[in-house]
């Protein structure tokens, strides 16, 4: 190894350099350059970001429904805090002593000389004595922040909140920093790059008593904010009002869409929870509660709860078997209290038999859809039902079931449309028959459908075979919205296969026998169809789908009531003064009673 | 056992010690002064950052005495099973750790929180010692490469995986060792081509990079072979290909970047260079050839790694380092206010606690990371540069003793220890003068934290241990 042994000089050496290296740098930075020195002796740099007004939201007739308030955090820099009347100081602001210690200590943790928050959002009153006295109390300052205002008690789902940035979101994204403000929830996450618009920055030189002593290089680094975008939403806040008073005291939930568009007229959750309740230091105190309430107000059920859809499923299942052509509008089958086969048996409430294909959507019969279902799965052409049902499905996928809308509202589930090798699983075995998938036949069974997916599928009937992507917000100022909201989805059923379902639709809410009997409005020509969902917990769910006018349809929209038992009881009614009040903008006398009725049902506290 | 104790402190290098004192001395005087208040320190929380020091620095004193009463045979015997150990922990830090920053690399027990990465330096400093100090060792065998790499690389890998990447590159040092050890010289001169290119293209491009890459091949060829004619030649034969390439090129429309042409230029020439050499026999030919056609690659490849292979913040640091991209108040923040409060200290300084730079909580970490801003803030650049000459005594002493060792394995760990301390100063200095990006590792002795303090401290006794049993023979 004596062969090496020369090379401890040459590492010597390299050694040596990289002393100088550090050091001739050093004597560059220390001795020679005086750029440095500017900011040295007494000078020092002080950054005050600036925050833009957050951009304001309108609804789809420019009421405003979301702007800005102001707020005031007392800050302080702890180290500068001197010589102040500390009972004095406690007596504005309504604290004690001890809790004044407590505060500052906090402060001084984090930071000696950076300014912390000393007590958040103060009253305007409280800032204003304070503002007057200030010169007294060294050390302290107000800053100024904007906070939201609710105009309405209303839309809380919609519009979402924002609430100071958490560290993960600060990782995630580098403009934001502690104590930034952040949509958290709703339009306010989804648009959350435009609503907040783009924080400005001012770095002031600052002299050690804390003197503004000028621009830091004239400004060559400082930004200036831009304001938020304001955001025009799709949402009617009458209609929306409207629907969330009629659904008070209810599980549920109400979302209607404009279906030549895609935009959404109302979306409700019920209950839901005041959005002026969540607004600063209120959110804390607010949020714990509502999460321990057992009715959930703080989850969006018009998106996020899954159901299965019962009867209103029967109308894809109609269409489907048109485009088959495994019926046609005339077939007529017959039905006495349900259907049977064998054993089984699948129940059907009393009328006249048989009925065609109008009639069954009228008077909602099981049995239509059980031989129905039957037919499209075990057609010839597909030797199986598990290839027919693979068939089946791409159908109903075209509706927009089993994945995502794209709505631009956080946090949408996808719903579940069992594909064959759950069925093959369940069954286990790939030779399983129509008859023991049959209660999909009626909306039953192992299908979960959101009320969003539901009301698209109404404005995919009303558009007799296209929807467009659901969404929330109609404009934004300077900006355009996604492009992906005007494209049209197809949905794989011919245009003449609607006009008999549509038909039966509208025969359910005008003609005697109809199960939508009491949605129907005078003058207004409402299509609907009525579904009631079993449910095992429970009273079944009521549920109603609608659109109207039948020509050229303005509004389509999906009432899910959990527990209300028949279709016809609640839904229904609710459907039918919802479109009226969006198409006439009030409601008829003759309705007033019934309108009553709905308001004041509770099926919240009755069950308990 | 009486006797040995005795010896003990006969035998320890007391120039070492005394200059590991005045660090550690000069170190906890900085944390004082980057954390002291001059005002409140009368209701200030009785844990300061630097009653805390004080504090790791005593049990740090504990442990030195520990180290040196061992045998110091277990250093040498041991070290697989230290090693393995401190493996073992990295694993575990991964799993059981605390997560602070972003990075899981803490393990808190009780009110003490320390750093397994800190302590897996001087592991695997020994596991690589005893590995090369086998009988008949030899470095540049394939099979010792590439179980050293092994070796050094594992810590290096389960760091990464904490999200340290920082500490993880420390392990590059050793290539002094291996180089120390026989590790061929043009590998050095090979890494500090690539480094110079990897600048090079950053702050020029890719064009000039090349064209500096082929006159620095036909130079070095002139260099070796004397032989103007080919040299000339070559740059003809080159500028020709080019100027027809360029003006086909423009005559058919394509269009492709200078940098493309002359890329392509230099393809055509390599192949023709390379059997021209071959029946000419010329000495280094093959080698020389594939070293251009590398630094060609690596040309082309440096744009594509530092935006694809290095993370964004990553690859920010190293343009602000070079100055390709100024954002004083964004990512460059702390490199921008560590070099004020640094260059504000002038020739002599504010004086002991008087810096309001890093007083007024300027610069972000300035008691760990960026601890030298208070150095060279109150005691000015000669106060940077008493320290700074410090270091480098110790380590040209540390390298002196490796030196003097009769054990391989004593002098293996001595290089290693050097390597790792002149790694920290360079790059620790370095990043908060703006010559190295900002990896964050620690300044030794200096900056605050009971890990750091700790593990360089048993890094350097258990090599004043082993130098100070050089005369027995053993290993």
């Amino acid at each position: 190894m004596k062969q090496f042994e020369q090379r401890k000089f040459t590492i010597g050496i390299l050694i040596i350099l990289v002393g100088i290296l550090l050091l001739s740098r050093l004597f560059y930075i220390q001795v020679i350059e005086d750029k440095y020195k500017v900011s040295a002796e007494n000078n020092s740099q002080r950054i005050i970001t600036n925050y833009p007004a957050r951009g304001l939201i309108y609804d789809r007739n420019g009421k405003l429904l979301v702007s800005n308030q102001a707020t005031y955090d007392l800050m302080v820099i702890p180290r500068r805090v001197k010589n102040i009347d500390i009972k004095d100081f406690c007596k504005i602001l309504d604290i004690d002593t001890l809790t004044f210690n407590k505060k500052l200590k906090k402060c001084k943790r984090y930071s000696q000389y950076r300014p912390s928050i000393f007590m958040p959002q103060i009253n305007y009153e409280t800032y204003a004595i304070l503002q007057e006295k200030m010169h007294k109390f060294q050390g302290f300052f107000v800053q100024t922040r904007t906070l939201r205002k609710y105009q309405y008690n209303s839309a809380a789902h919609v519009l979402g909140y924002i609430a100071e940035v958490n560290n993960r979101e600060i990782k995630k994204n580098s403009y934001y920093t502690m104590g930034d403000y952040i949509g958290k929830s709703g339009v306010e996450y989804t648009y959350e790059k435009y609503l907040r618009g783009v924080k400005g920055r001012t770095i002031n030189l600052v002299d050690v008593h804390n003197r503004i002593k000028g621009k830091y290089k004239n400004g060559a680094y400082d930004i200036h904010p831009v304001i938020g975008s304001n955001i025009k939403l799709t949402i009617d806040i009458d209609l929306q009002m409207y629907a969330e008073k009629l659904m008070q005291n209810k599980r549920g939930s109400v979302v209607a869409i404009e279906p030549s568009t895609g935009e959404i007229l109302a979306k409700v959750s019920a209950p839901s929870y005041d959005p002026n309740l969540f607004v600063g230091n209120l959110r804390n105190k607010y949020y714990r509660i509502y999460r321990k309430d057992k009715n959930k107000p703080l989850f969006d059920r018009a998106m996020m709860a899954t159901y299965p859809p019962g009867s209103i499923f029967k109308l894809p299942q109609a269409l489907i078997a048109l485009e088959e052509g495994v019926i046609n509008e005339n077939t007529e089958f017959p039905c006495h209290g349900g259907y049977q086969v064998g054993n089984f048996r699948l129940k059907c409430h009393v009328h006249s038999s048989p009925l065609d294909l109008k009639h069954s959507i009228q008077q909602s019969c099981n049995a239509y859809y059980c031989y129905t279902f039957r037919r499209i799965l075990e057609q010839e052409k597909y030797k199986r039902p598990r290839e027919a049902y693979k068939v089946w499905r791409q159908y109903i996928k075209s509706f927009g079931f089993d994945s995502k809308l794209g709505v631009d509202i956080p946090y949408e589930r996808s719903g579940f449309i069992p594909n064959v090798k759950y069925w093959d699983k369940k069954y286990r075995t790939q030779r399983w028959k129509a008859l023991n998938i049959i209660s999909l036949s009626i909306g039953q069974g192992d299908i979960l459908i959101t009320p969003l997916q539901m009301a698209n599928m109404g404005a995919s009937i009303a558009n007799r075979g296209y929807y467009k992507t659901p969404h929330i917000v109609k404009e934004i100022s300077n900006n355009t919205i996604d492009s992906s909201y005007v494209n049209l989805h197809k949905v794989n059923i011919s245009k003449e296969y609607f006009k008999p379902v549509i038909e039966g639709m509208e025969m359910a809410v005008n003609k005697p026998k109809g199960t939508g009997r009491l949605a129907y409005t005078k003058d207004i020509d409402i299509c609907g169809k009525t579904g009631t969902v079993q449910n095992p917990h429970g009273a079944d769910h009521s549920v109603f789908l609608a659109f109207a006018p039948k020509d050229n349809p303005k509004i389509a929209l999906i009432i899910y009531v959990e527990n209300g038992v028949w279709g016809s009881r609640y839904a229904a009614p609710i459907a039918g003064l919802l479109i009226e009040k969006y198409l006439k903008g009030n409601i008829s006398k003759s309705k007033k009673g019934l309108e009553k009725r709905m308001v004041e049902a509770d099926l919240i506290t009755e069950k308990e | 056992m009486q006797r040995k104790a005795i010896n003990i402190f006969k035998n320890l290098d007391y120039i070492s010690i005394l200059l590991y004192l005045a660090l550690v001395f000069m170190g906890w005087l900085n944390i004082y002064a980057a954390v002291y208040n001059d005002e409140y320190n009368s209701i200030i929380d009785i844990s300061q950052k630097y009653g805390k020091q004080l504090m790791w620095i005593f049990i740090t004193f504990g442990f030195i005495a520990a180290i040196l009463l061992i045998d110091s045979k277990v250093y040498s015997l041991g070290s697989y099973f230290i090693y393995g150990l401190m493996m073992l922990v990295l694993v575990s830090v991964l799993f059981l750790g605390k997560e602070v920053n972003g990075a899981r690399s803490w393990f808190q027990l009780g009110f003490i929180k320390f750093q397994p990465a800190e302590f897996a330096k001087f592991a695997t400093c020994l596991a690589m010692a005893k590995f090369m100090s086998r009988f008949n060792f030899k470095m540049m065998t394939f099979k010792n490469l590439i179980l050293l790499g092994i070796i050094c690389f594992t810590p290096a890998a389960l760091i990464i995986l904490q999200n340290d990447t920082g500490s993880a590159l420390v392990y590059t040092s050793f290539v002094l060792v291996f180089y120390r050890q026989g590790l061929p010289g043009i590998i050095l001169g090979l890494m500090f081509i690539a480094v110079a290119i990897f600048i090079l293209t950053l702050i020029t491009s890719s064009l000039i990079t090349l064209s500096i890459i082929l006159l620095g091949g036909v130079l070095g060829y002139y260099i070796v072979n004397k032989n103007k004619k080919e040299c000339f030649f070559s740059i003809i034969f080159i500028s020709i290909i080019f100027s027809l390439t360029k003006l086909c090129f423009y005559l058919f429309d394509i269009d492709k970047s200078d940098y493309k042409i002359l890329l392509y230029s230099a393809l055509f020439f390599l192949p023709f260079a390379l059997i021209y050499s071959f029946k000419k026999r010329i000495k280094y030919a093959l080698i020389s050839i594939v070293i251009i056609s590398g630094a060609i690659g690596f040309n082309s490849s440096v744009h594509y790694i530092f935006e694809n292979v290095l993370e964004k913040h990553q690859s920010q640091r190293i343009k602000i380092m070079l100055g390709i991209e100024s954002d004083p108040y964004g990512k460059g923040y702390n490199v921008n206010q560590s070099k004020i409060a640094i260059g504000s200290g002038g020739l002599t300084g504010k004086g002991f606690l008087k810096g309001t730079q890093t007083k007024y909580d300027f610069v972000p970490e300035q008691s760990t990371d960026f601890i030298f801003c208070t150095i060279g803030e109150e005691w000015g650049f000669g106060g940077s540069f008493v320290v700074i000459s410090i270091f480098l005594t110790l380590i040209l002493r540390l390298i002196f003793l490796a030196e003097r060792q009769r054990s391989r394995f004593s002098r293996i760990y001595g290089y290693g220890v050097a390597s790792i301390f002149i790694f920290h100063l360079a790059i620790n200095i370095g990043m908060t003068i703006g010559l190295a990006p900002v990896i964050g590792i620690p300044l030794p002795f200096f900056s605050y934290g009971g890990s750091s303090l700790l593990s360089f401290s048993i890094l350097l006794f258990i090599f004043i241990k082993l130098d100070s049993n050089r005369l027995e023979l053993f290993g």
